[in-house]
């Protein structure tokens, strides 16, 4: 079975180290290379900003759940939210030869995990899974 | 997150410290968008002690970026940290902007 960890924040910029620390240190605690664990990091932190964003609208009085699950061969993490409800079609990266400011974050969190499922089928808010398995040695 | 700006007769050098952010990047935009008002359209960005950037920090320098070039400017980036261009590359925006080993390299020219 998997060992579950869960971090409650406030939907506070401010806070988003506090994420970013816990996923780098389980991530390389797991066994992913450094390169793996920064990857992991950046893709969770932007999907966090993804909802203080759009989501959420900027507020910072809102709660985000995040569930990590240390599954032997993976790591999966599932982002919560209780705001409005994001229409899933609309989620896409931007086509990166329009040099903009902006609407690269969805771009980052696909390029570097290896799962990523928007599920809207909670009654309330939001649920993204994201999942990164562990390469093996050899 | 810390910057000190080093205005230099040709150029002004952000020297950051910290994590780019979410929370931290709208003051490194404060700080550029100064500098431009001011007419100080070479800017260099110190990355030595940037500790982590994500796409707000990388949409904040495209911004910069393209007010530099408006104003026939230079931008450019040195010392990035490996997880900083990794950023970069996964956004395919290293080949946009001018990045540099170190503050000589970057300071040639300007």
């Amino acid at each position: 079975m998997a060992q579950a960890i869960e971090i409650k924040i406030p939907s506070e910029p401010k806070f988003l180290k506090i994420v970013r620390a816990s996923i780098n240190y389980i991530s390389e605690a797991m066994g992913f290379s450094p390169e793996d664990s920064n990857n992991i990091t950046l893709a969770v932190d932007e999907a966090c900003s993804n909802i203080i964003k759009h989501t959420y609208c900027g507020a910072t009085d809102q709660l985000i759940q995040v569930l990590i699950y240390l599954h032997h061969d993976r790591l999966e993490v599932i982002l919560k939210d209780f705001g409005k409800k994001v229409n899933v079609k609309q989620i896409k990266s931007r086509e990166l030869d329009d040099v903009r400011p902006g609407g690269l974050g969805v771009h980052l969190i696909k390029s570097v995990m290896d799962i990523v499922n928007y599920e809207n089928c909670s009654e309330l808010g939001n649920e993204l899974q994201l999942v990164k398995y562990l390469r093996k040695k050899g | 997150m810390e910057i000190d700006v080093d205005k230099q007769q040709n150029c002004a050098i952000l020297r950051i410290k910290g994590d780019v952010d979410l929370y931290s990047s709208p003051q490194v935009r404060t700080q550029i968008m100064a500098l431009v008002n001011k007419k100080h359209f070479n800017l260099l960005v110190d990355f030595t002690n940037v500790t982590y950037m994500d796409s707000s920090g990388v949409a904040t320098l495209v911004e910069a970026l393209q007010l530099t070039n408006k104003n026939n400017g230079k931008l450019r980036l040195y010392k990035l940290r490996q997880a900083i261009r990794d950023v970069f590359e996964l956004s395919r925006l290293d080949r946009v902007f001018d990045i540099h080993e170190d503050e000589q390299s970057a300071l040639h020219g300007i």
